[in-house]
């Protein structure tokens, strides 16, 4: 088996508020292998987005800080990096798309402007190389007419196309990892279909590993090899796709399965829930942080967090001491 | 219930002083449905098609362009102000965005209080008892009443937006992507809520949201917009089963389905929707439409029923035109 490209071991990650310390990430540790698509799955607050912001050396600090643990990028520790060092590998060799393209494109600057930039900075070409390449990614990305759109302004391209836009920029550097957080959130179903399609298509042809960070786990089933399932800052639950869809072992896994609400041939009377709300992270309760709206906590989840136990056998790593069993599963 | 009929909504943009040079964007145009008492129609479609501009327009939050509507058998539309004021009691609205819906320097109680003051509804002394008894039928706690509403999660807060909407009693409330904001976890339970809610008070809905799941899940009758248009009506396990329309086929396989195991049937429309100020001629989906014929581009398509004369099935679409269907049979039965 090969060396995973990116090594993440027992990151964690505070961030100082009036209110005392929230330790966004408690511990986290995950690969991610050469070519391979990883999700990172959970709802708001789970620290999901922490995590990419860490890997790029962007948790704004303060009021952030990484307080432990280790990054390994190609067997190189990113937190060891300065900032000018760090500069090097963002865009070049892990590269991002964002959420909201409207925000991480320059409204001031034309694609052919940004896009160029990067390209000169990171692949060394002169002006007139960077546009010529900058028009090809952008034809890549199914983008129509590319040699005209690539004199817009951000403002004058729709949502799908700006998001294509970006990762046109993402991938015209062929970094070796792509970190895509909700990358199709904001879209159209339609759109987001064809730009999920494109996203795939592309690291597949390219042979990018890429990192996706989504609420969406419908997103995940249909893109992602791999998924880690995060709550309340602690990873609770890691697998290949399949058997985690097929046989959620964690109880929140199986909740969440569970109420998104899909498309069926027979209307349900109510939907499966999960009781009560995300604990804040300044008041985690003791124990497992799952364990208030958890059906089947034994006396031991109140006392004690679940480690984090790999079945050697399968690769599926579990964090509960009392896990959807059998049957149910 | 609610009877909505040929309903229009344009809007006039730019232009000079003298109003030369205006272009007119038809955010809904020419739409019809009927609700009726403790059922839920489903409004889907993606940005920009309309349907959050459908929502208001019933509730005359925007003056609707022609068209009429009923509720309960009397006349919404075409009338004054005060009679408006008057029947406004009877039809609430639930946003999106439960933070940017509740004043942050009020409490829960004035919140809630206010609707039963400016309505002059129940004696003052008994109308704190029966905001006390709403908190409770939407989950939350009475000592919620004294609290602000930065003290509360997204999902409480839909609830307390729920409660609002609540407190006049209506008959119709318009759900504008109540649950799009919250986590799963939580939307699963605003959404039982709802379900919930109206099988209690008989309340008709008009459930307007972009993910087509939550609205099978709570409707009982989807309508599907595309640029100001009902494209397809029909009863919501029709729709899910069969449906007729490019688009809604369309929309409903760009769904991602939390399954590895199903290789769903996608099919990816090309390019983007249409800027609503310069529609396409003829069928405004012929563009992106997979089964786009030559009429399609010059002629725009009428409703028709697919289903029966009680079970309608409408769809705006000229593949379902009757001599379209007649040649259609004509050419199965040749092969």
């Amino acid at each position: 088996m090969s060396e995973p490209l990116l090594k993440v071991r027992d990151l964690q990650v505070e961030f100082h508020t009036d209110k005392g310390v929230a330790r966004a990430l408690d511990g986290i540790s995950f690969d991610v292998m050469p070519g391979e698509t990883l999700g990172i799955v959970g709802e708001s607050g789970c620290g999901k987005s922490v995590t990419s912001l860490a890997i790029l050396g962007l948790i704004p600090s303060p009021p952030g800080r990484i307080v432990g643990g280790q990054i390994l990028f190609q067997g190189q520790d990113l937190l060891s990096l300065s900032e000018r060092e760090m500069r090097k590998v963002r865009g070049r060799d892990i590269a991002m798309i964002f959420q909201e393209p409207m925000t991480a494109l320059d409204p001031v600057f034309t694609i052919a402007t940004q896009m160029g930039e990067v390209l000169r900075r990171h692949q060394g070409l002169t002006r007139k190389q960077a546009r010529q390449s900058a028009i090809d990614w952008l034809a890549r990305v199914g983008i129509p007419s590319p040699e005209r759109r690539i004199d817009d302004y951000p403002h004058q391209l729709s949502g799908g196309m700006r998001q294509r836009v970006m990762i046109a920029m993402a991938l015209s550097c062929e970094p070796k990892l792509i970190i895509a957080d909700e990358p199709t959130t904001a879209l159209d179903v339609t759109i987001q279909a064809q730009v999920l399609e494109q996203i795939v298509k592309l690291s597949q042809d390219l042979g990018t590993a890429m990192m996706l960070i989504t609420h969406d786990l419908g997103v995940v089933a249909q893109t992602c090899h791999r998924a880690c399932v995060m709550y309340c800052g602690k990873l609770i639950e890691q697998s290949a796709t399949g058997p985690l869809f097929a046989a959620p072992a964690h109880p929140y896994t199986a909740g969440l399965l569970a109420s998104v609400p899909r498309i069926r041939t027979q209307r349900l009377d109510s939907l499966p829930t999960i009781a009560g709300t995300v604990p804040d992270l300044l008041h985690l309760p003791r124990g497992c942080r799952f364990v208030e709206r958890c059906g089947q906590a034994i006396d031991l989840c109140h006392s004690a967090h679940p480690p984090l136990q790999v079945d050697e056998h399968s690769g599926h790593e579990l964090a509960c001491y009392n896990p959807v069993q059998g049957e149910a599963r | 219930m609610l009877k909505v009929t040929r309903l229009s909504k344009h809007f006039h943009i730019g232009g000079n002083l003298l109003g030369r040079g205006k272009s007119t964007l038809r955010a809904v145009h020419d739409v019809s449905f009927e609700v009726a008492a403790g059922q839920t129609l489903g409004l889907v479609g993606e940005s920009g098609c309309g349907k959050s501009t459908l929502g208001r327009a019933v509730l005359r939050l925007h003056e609707p362009t022609s068209g009429t509507v009923e509720l309960d058998g009397r006349p919404v539309t075409g009338i004054d102000a005060k009679a408006l004021h008057a029947r406004r009691r009877e039809m609430q609205i639930i946003f999106q965005d439960p933070y940017a819906s509740l004043n942050p320097r009020r409490t829960i109680l004035d919140t809630l209080m206010e609707p039963l003051d400016l309505h002059n509804i129940s004696a003052p002394s008994e109308r704190r008892a029966r905001v006390e008894k709403l908190i409770e039928i939407v989950g939350l706690r009475k000592q919620a009443l004294s609290r602000y509403p930065h003290e509360f999660s997204g999902g409480q807060r839909q609830r307390i937006g729920i409660a609002r909407a609540l407190t006049l009693q209506p008959k119709f409330i318009v759900a504008d992507e109540a649950v799009s904001a919250l986590d799963v976890s939580v939307q699963a339970q605003v959404l039982n809520l709802i379900r919930e809610l109206q099988d209690e008070f008989g309340i008709a809905f008009l459930f307007i949201s972009h993910d087509l799941a939550v609205v099978q899940h709570i409707s009982h009758q989807v309508g599907v917009m595309y640029l100001g248009q009902m494209v397809e009506l029909a009863e919501a396990e029709t729709l899910f089963a069969q449906p007729r329309h490019p688009y809604t086929r369309a929309l409903m396989s760009a769904v991602p389905v939390p399954d590895p195991h199903t290789e769903s049937q996608r099919i990816v429309l090309s390019g983007d929707v249409p800027s609503p100020l310069s529609p396409p001629s003829g069928c405004p989906f012929h563009t992106r439409c997979p089964d786009a014929m030559p009429r399609c581009k010059e002629q725009e398509p009428d409703n028709h029923n697919c289903g029966t004369p009680e079970q309608a099935h409408w769809v705006r679409c000229h593949l379902y035109a009757p001599e379209q269907v007649g040649l259609q049979s004509s050419q199965d039965a040749h092969a």
